[in-house]
C-alpha cells in the first residue's frame, strides 16, 4: 500500500470536484488586485473586471458551441435550472401550460416543476427503463399542442447514464417545443454542441468541472428559435435583464478557466484516461467479488461514473467500512428521509439492491495507485460484511430470498 | 453520519458473528426485519435445560447501528436466563450505543430478534 496516497481517496466527483490549481491561479488576482465591479463603466477598475468577465463568457460559450451572447451567468446550476424551467414556462404561459420532464431529474428540476404545478401548470414525468433511459416514442406521444418545454438532463448524477440528447433535440425541434438540458455532470467529460443537438437552454455549473462552487451559467439560444425567459430575480437588470446581481468577477474567471480546461481535456484524450481508471475499478471488483450489479446502462454512461450494488451488504455499513474512500450510497440509511434513491427506484431496481448501491465518481486527479488501493479495501470490506450477512448465507445455501415471509417492521 | 465510539467498536470488532445449527433442539433462531427495509437480523441462542442462554450468535444485513445493536445484544444475553433476556428493552440498547433518533428502529429490531429467537425455542419445546 502506497504511503503517499492522500486519504480518504476522493471518488465522489459526481458530488463536487476539487478546483484545478490553474483555475485558482487565474481567479486570485480578481479578488484584491482587479476587484472592480464589471458594471462600473467609468473607470479602469470596472473595465478590467468587465474584460475578464467577457473572456470567461467566451470560454464558456466555446465549451458548448454557443455564441457568448447566449450565455447568462448565474450562481450555479440550481439557479439555472430554476430560471430555465420557471422562466420559460411562465413566459410562454399564454401559448400553453404543459411541460415534460423525466422522473430521474435532479431535484432542482423536479421541485421547480412541482412549484409550477402549484401555479396551475401541468407536468408529465416520463419514466425510464431498467437501464435508466427514456423512450423516444413515449416522449413523442407525450408532446401536446400546449407543450412549451421539454427538460431532460444530459447525464444522471447518480447512475451516470447519458440520454439520447441529439435525438431528443430533433424531436423537440420537429414539434416546435423548446428543449432544456441540465448538462452539469457531462460538461467535463463529453463533447457538447448545442447547435448540432438542437438544445435551446443548457444549465452549467463550475464545481463539477474543477471550478469553484457558487457559480454557473444558463445557455439561452438567440437564433432559430429565439428563446425568451421571464427572470426569477429582479434588480439592476444585469445580463440583459435576465439575471440581476453584480457579476462576481473572480468566480466567473474561475468558471471560464474551468470551461477552457474541460474543453482541452476532452480534446486531448485526458478523459479517456479517466475512463480507463473507472474501467480498471469495475474489472477489478468483478474479478474479486461475486453478486455485483451495475446500475444503469454500461454503454450509455459517463466515462467517470460507476454505480454498483453489492448484493447482501447494506450501503451505509459499506460506507463505514470503506471510510478511507469518499463516495456515496443510494441506501435509505444515508438519505435524510430513510427512503432509498428515487433514481434507482424509477429504474425498477429492487429495493433490496437500492439499499446496497454505492456510487463512485472518478476524476481528473485520481490515479491508478488510488484505484488499486480502493480495490483492496473494498474487496476486504465486502467480504467482511458478507461473512456477517444472513442474506448472503441464505443465498449460498440455495434459499430463494423472495420465498421468505419477512416480518415487516 | 457521526457514529458513537461504541457503535464503531462493535462494527469493527463485532461480537459473536456466526451461525448455529438450526435443527439443534437447544437452538432458538430469530429472523426479523426485511431486505426491502434495509435491515435483517438473524439471532441464534443456545439455551440449556435450565433455561440459561449459554451462547449467542448473530448475522445482520443493515447499517452500522443495526450491526452494533445485534452484536451488543449477543453480549447482553449470554449467561442470562430466558426470562431475563425477554426483559431486555430497545431503550437499554439505544442508550448503551448512544443511538440518534433516526437509528432507534435498529434497537427495536434487535429487541424483536431476542423475542423471536426465544419464541422459536419455545415452539420447538412445546411440540416435545
Amino acid at each position: 500500500m502506497s504511503s503517499d496516497l492522500r486519504l480518504p481517496l476522493y471518488f465522489d466527483n459526481n458530488a463536487t470536484t476539487p478546483c484545478d490549481p490553474r483555475v485558482v491561479e487565474a481567479m486570485v488576482p480578481y479578488l484584491f488586485e482587479h476587484f472592480g465591479n464589471p458594471a462600473s463603466r467609468s473607470h479602469a477598475y470596472g473595465w478590467a473586471a468587465k474584460e475578464a468577465v467577457e473572456i470567461a463568457r467566451e470560454q464558456v460559450a466555446e465549451l458548448i458551441g454557443a455564441s457568448p451572447k447566449e450565455i447568462v451567468f448565474t450562481s450555479g446550476a440550481t439557479e439555472s435550472n430554476n430560471l430555465a424551467i420557471k422562466g420559460v414556462a411562465r413566459y410562454n404561459a399564454k401559448k400553453g401550460k404543459h411541460i415534460i420532464t423525466v422522473a430521474t431529474e435532479h431535484k432542482a428540476i423536479l421541485d421547480s416543476c412541482h412549484a409550477l404545478e402549484r401555479e396551475g401548470f401541468e407536468v408529465t414525468y416520463l419514466g425510464v427503463d431498467a437501464e435508466g433511459l427514456i423512450s423516444l416514442d413515449e416522449l413523442r406521444a407525450a408532446i401536446r399542442p400546449d407543450t412549451t418545454l421539454v427538460s431532460v438532463m444530459f447525464a444522471n448524477n447518480e447512475i451516470g447514464v447519458v440520454q439520447p440528447i441529439a435525438e431528443i433535440g430533433a424531436i423537440c425541434r420537429e414539434n416546435g417545443v423548446l428543449f432544456h438540458c441540465d448538462a452539469v455532470q457531462a460538461l467535463a467529460y463529453v463533447p457538447i454542441d448545442v447547435k448540432a443537438m438542437n438544445i435551446d437552454l443548457l444549465s452549467i455549473t463550475a464545481h463539477k468541472m474543477y471550478g469553484p462552487k457558487g457559480v454557473g451559467a444558463l445557455f439561452v439560444r438567440r437564433g432559430r428559435p429565439r428563446v425568451r425567459v421571464q427572470p426569477i430575480i429582479d434588480g439592476g437588470g444585469h445580463e440583459r435583464g435576465i439575471r440581476s446581481g453584480t457579476l462576481p468577477t473572480h468566480q466567473l474567471v474561475g468558471l471560464g478557466k474551468a470551461a477552457e480546461l474541460a474543453r482541452l481535456a476532452i480534446e486531448s484524450g485526458e478523459v479517456d484516461q479517466i475512463r480507463a481508471l473507472r474501467d480498471r475499478l469495475w474489472a477489478g471488483l468483478q474479478e474479486n467479488l461475486d453478486e455485483l450489479y451495475l446500475n444503469g446502462s454500461w454503454e450509455h454512461r459517463l466515462p467517470n461514473n460507476l454505480n454498483v450494488s453489492f448484493a447482501y451488504v447494506e450501503g451505509e455499513a459499506m460506507m463505514m467500512g470503506i471510510k478511507q474512500i469518499a463516495c456515496s450510497s443510494g441506501s435509505a440509511c444515508t438519505s435524510a428521509s430513510l427512503e432509498p434513491s428515487y433514481v434507482l427506484r424509477a429504474m425498477g431496481v429492487d429495493v433490496e439492491l437500492a439499499h446496497t448501491s454505492i456510487r463512485f465518481g472518478l476524476g481528473r486527479f485520481n490515479t491508478e495507485a488510488e484505484v488499486d488501493h480502493a480495490l483492496e479495501l473494498i474487496t476486504e470490506k465486502v467480504r467482511f460484511l458478507r461473512e456477517m450477512s444472513p442474506l448472503y448465507e441464505m443465498v449460498k445455501e440455495g434459499i430463494d430470498l423472495k420465498s421468505i415471509q419477512w416480518t415487516a417492521h | 453520519m457521526a457514529y458513537s465510539q461504541k457503535v464503531i467498536d462493535h462494527y469493527e470488532n463485532p461480537q459473536n458473528v456466526g451461525s448455529m445449527d438450526k435443527a439443534d433442539p437447544q437452538v432458538g433462531t430469530g429472523l426479523v426485519g426485511a431486505p426491502a427495509c434495509g435491515d435483517v437480523m438473524k439471532l441464534q441462542l443456545k439455551i440449556n435445560d435450565d433455561g440459561i442462554i449459554e451462547d449467542a450468535k448473530f448475522k445482520t444485513f443493515g447499517c452500522g447501528s443495526a450491526i452494533a445493536s445485534s452484536s451488543l445484544v449477543t453480549t447482553m444475553v449470554k449467561g442470562k436466563s430466558v426470562t431475563e433476556a425477554e426483559q431486555v428493552s430497545n431503550a437499554e440498547i439505544a442508550r448503551e450505543l448512544a443511538l440518534p433518533p433516526v437509528k432507534i428502529h435498529c434497537s427495536v429490531l434487535a429487541e424483536d430478534a431476542i423475542k423471536a429467537a426465544i419464541a422459536d425455542y419455545r415452539k420447538k419445546h412445546a411440540d416435545a
